[in-house]
């Protein structure tokens, strides 16, 4: 059973390229709504929203990973995600769908120290006919 | 086996603690009234108790150290042993190492390797010291027969029936030994009257006893007849049935009649384990793991937002019955939300029981006679509230005894009475609980604090002739500003007061002082009754909604924007002759609107002695709110302390006070 759970990832899209979180770090996905503005806080988080009675601080994925920021539309998603206690929502351009990705087609990413968006990446997955950015949650959770 | 233990080790550590709180309750009790025997009963209970639950979980120093205070206490209880203050005292020793392994177990749940040597010798030698008081256990075990039964046996044998004494012994594997006893006397009762049995009918009820019982019945039939019947009752190992003589008797009823005075002893040390289940004082309660109830609470919140977001429903659709059905579950949600409220809340006495220990032992050390008086110990705080305040309590009892109470001899002089009062007292006020520390010592000596407070440049000479009473009392919550050397002479720990405001500051409550000087000094404490509900005032910036809790906020007031001076860079008005240093929130917390009228509204928060007031753009009113943590990826951000949902779902966020000033 823990096997084919460690080896299943949510599958997001950013911009043009797909994106995987293990599946056992999702708690839900939502839909967008209105969110309370932290004051002082990084541009990256985008305020806290409550959901079900608990308050979930969330990250645009976007410019937490140095990407162009967009308008949220029909599509935005919140990815609900939980890493050593730590409990906040990724927005993400749209959520497509759980896969399965293999140890064996995951190739790491090269170490390279003075690239930020690399320190976020895990590994990279080699589908068939697509690849998919494997993201390293805790580093993504570092305030 | 040692895997199963650790899914016990809590409900040992939770047991045990109660049961180490009892014996300290009782020691007490004792060292007030030596004579008192049922203390040295409980006192033996508890280490019996601990014994049996130590040896099962295989910490086995815990059982020796219980076992050898079972022996002297044994003693004590057969007269062997005349207690004595020394006793006392051990046994105050031994109540530490016990609750020393209590804390090892919790932090590391493994036993500490400290076999407690010293300890144990000390209590053999208590032992061997008194060992030429000689043992007279064989009354004890024979049965007790008061005159009553004497007067049932002699009616009985002038209107010739048979008087029997029957001894039963019930087999070993027997499972429910009261029910077997049960049996046996309905049986006795269809052959005559059972006038006497011994353990007592209720203590058999109880199953309170060991597999042998004896009872006296007067009859008109034949033994024969009786035995018969008797047999036919199966897990009865044997049956003992004999003609009841007097004679036999009447010798031990004297030597009885001057041991009632004594109370009632149990028999041996099994039938005293039979009773152990039934004796704890512990009501009927079930321990609940504090998460569980928080998620409980969580729930409720939830359900009164999903409450207020159907409220605002009703009023835009017109459905028959609609606005009844949501009356309906408003009282519902009311009443749930209290009663989860009240799971929550525990008897501040968990915290106030460790006291009377702690002044004992002050009051030994400083050679200072103190009575402590306690009341109110049934207000019921929160759970978490509890956690938080029984250092700064301890600090305050310590003060008071250390600082505040003289020394005997001076208590003389100076017309009081030898013995020292420190008064813990609690109640609740409203929303609040008062806890109030009093003692009747001494009180705060003003000059000493003024000369301190020159002294440590916290004042000039001027300011510190200027001071006032109140303002010098509050000095001494002033950090670095040690206690120790301003009260007293005495030497003692020089208790930070600060440290104690900031931590009941941290739970929302405040902290006074009034003090008499010759008469005493009281602190008051006033902490919320719960920490996940507070009052808060709501107040606007530009269209963003924030919560100041309202226990921070001293005043509302209206200032005109030309009232502000600009003294180095920092905003201040004049307030009350104040110099009030200014804060505009929305430069704080970063909102760019800048249509500044000419009337600004200033809430006027207060840190301690620290004032400031803050702009604002609009108040919106007071209200309740559920506090909700931001969450560990939010711990770090300024100047909140939290968030709660509105009614209409959406986050407020929770202005924190004391970082702002």
């Amino acid at each position: 059973m823990t096997d084919t759970i460690d080896n299943k990832y949510v599958v997001f899209k950013l911009e043009k390229e797909y994106y995987g979180i293990p599946i056992s770090k999702v708690i839900s996905i939502e839909k967008m709504e209105e969110s309370t503005r932290i004051p002082n806080a990084p541009s990256h988080v985008k305020g806290v929203i409550n959901l079900r009675g608990e308050v979930i601080s969330l990250i645009d994925l976007r410019l937490k990973l140095n990407l162009k920021p967009k308008e949220i539309n029909n599509n935005t998603r919140i990815i609900i995600v939980s890493d050593d206690e730590v409990l906040a929502g990724l927005i993400v351009d749209s959520s497509s769908e759980v896969i399965e990705i293999d140890k064996e087609v995951i190739d790491n990413t090269p170490v390279s120290s003075d690239n930020e968006y690399l320190s976020y990446v895990y590994g990279i997955g080699k589908l068939t006919d697509r690849l998919i950015i494997l993201l390293e949650l805790s580093k993504i959770l570092e305030y | 086996m040692d895997l199963d233990i650790g899914q016990y080790i809590n409900i040992f550590v939770e047991e045990a603690k109660e049961h180490l709180q009892n014996m300290n309750d009782v020691l007490l009790e004792l060292e007030k009234d030596f004579s008192h025997i049922e203390s040295i009963n409980e006192i033996f209970r508890v280490a019996h108790t601990l014994k049996g639950m130590s040896g099962t979980m295989g910490f086995h120093n815990m059982a020796n150290l219980t076992h050898e205070m079972e022996n002297v206490l044994q003693a004590v209880r057969s007269n062997e042993v005349k207690i004595s203050e020394n006793i006392i005292d051990i046994l105050f020793e031994c109540f530490d190492a016990l609750d020393s392994s209590v804390g090892t177990i919790i932090n590391t749940g493994v036993e500490s390797s400290d076999t407690n040597e010293p300890l144990i010798s000390k209590l053999r030698n208590i032992l061997n010291d008194e060992n030429e008081i000689e043992r007279n256990t064989e009354v004890e075990t024979k049965d007790k027969i008061d005159g009553f039964i004497m007067e049932a046996v002699n009616k009985a044998k002038n209107e010739g029936l048979f008087i029997y004494k029957i001894d039963f012994t019930l087999s070993e594997s027997c499972m429910l030994k009261s029910a077997r006893a049960f049996i046996v006397f309905s049986t006795l009762e269809t052959f005559g009257e059972i006038i006497y049995s011994n353990p007592s009918v209720e203590d058999i009820e109880d199953e309170k006893f060991d597999f042998r019982f004896s009872v006296i019945i007067v009859s008109a039939n034949k033994k024969s007849d009786i035995l018969k019947e008797l047999n036919q009752i199966s897990e009865v190992e044997k049956i003992d049935l004999s003609d009841f003589e007097i004679e036999d008797y009447r010798e031990e009823i004297i030597v009885n009649e001057t041991k009632t005075i004594d109370t009632k002893l149990p028999k041996n040390d099994k039938s005293e384990k039979a009773s152990q289940g039934n004796q704890g004082k512990v009501g009927k309660t079930v321990r609940v793991d504090i998460e569980r109830l928080d998620n409980l609470m969580n729930l409720v919140s939830e359900l009164i937002i999903i409450k207020t977001r159907m409220d605002d429903l009703s009023e835009k659709t017109t459905g028959e019955g609609i606005s009844e059905t949501i009356e309906y579950l408003e009282r519902i949600t009311t009443s749930l939300h209290d009663a989860v409220m009240k799971v929550r809340m525990v008897p501040i006495e968990r915290v106030f029981n460790r006291f009377p220990r702690l002044v004992r032992d002050l009051s030994k050390e400083l050679g200072k006679e103190i009575s402590l008086e306690m009341s109110g110990e049934e207000t019921e705080v929160d759970r978490t509230v509890i956690d938080e305040i029984g250092d700064p309590l301890i600090h305050l009892i310590r003060n008071s005894i250390d600082h505040g109470i003289e020394l005997p001899a001076d208590r003389l002089k100076n017309g009081k009475e030898e013995k020292g009062i420190v008064v813990l007292k609690s109640y609740p006020d409203g929303n609040n609980v008062v806890i109030e520390v009093e003692d009747d010592g001494k009180g705060l000596d003003h000059n000493a604090i003024r000369k301190k407070a020159i002294e440590k440049g916290i004042l000039d000479e001027k300011e510190a002739e200027n001071l006032s009473v109140e303002d010098s009392i509050n000095l001494l919550f002033e950090a670095g500003f040690s206690t120790s050397e301003v009260i007293s002479d005495v030497s003692g720990r020089g208790v930070g007061l600060d440290v104690v405001r900031s931590k009941i500051e941290a739970i929302n409550g405040n902290i006074e002082v009034v003090s008499v000087q010759g008469k005493g000094t009281k602190f008051i404490i006033r902490i919320p009754l719960t920490l996940a509900i507070i009052q808060a005032l709501l107040i606007k910036l530009s269209h963003e909604i924030y919560a100041i809790p309202l226990s921070s906020i001293t005043e509302i007031v209206n200032i005109s924007k030309s009232q502000i001076r600009d003294v180095q860079g920092q905003e201040i008005v004049l307030y009350r002759g104040m110099t009030l240093p200014i804060i505009r929130l929305k430069d704080v917390l970063d909102i760019s609107d800048n249509d500044e009228k000419e009337d600004l509204i200033v809430v006027v928060v207060k840190k301690g002695e620290k004032q400031a007031g803050l702009i604002v753009d609009n108040l919106i009113g007071q209200q309740e709110i559920v506090i909700k943590s931001l969450g560990k990826y939010l711990s770090g951000v300024k100047y909140l302390s939290g968030a709660t949902i509105l009614g209409n779902g959406k986050i407020s966020l929770i202005l924190d006070v004391n970082s702002l000033i």
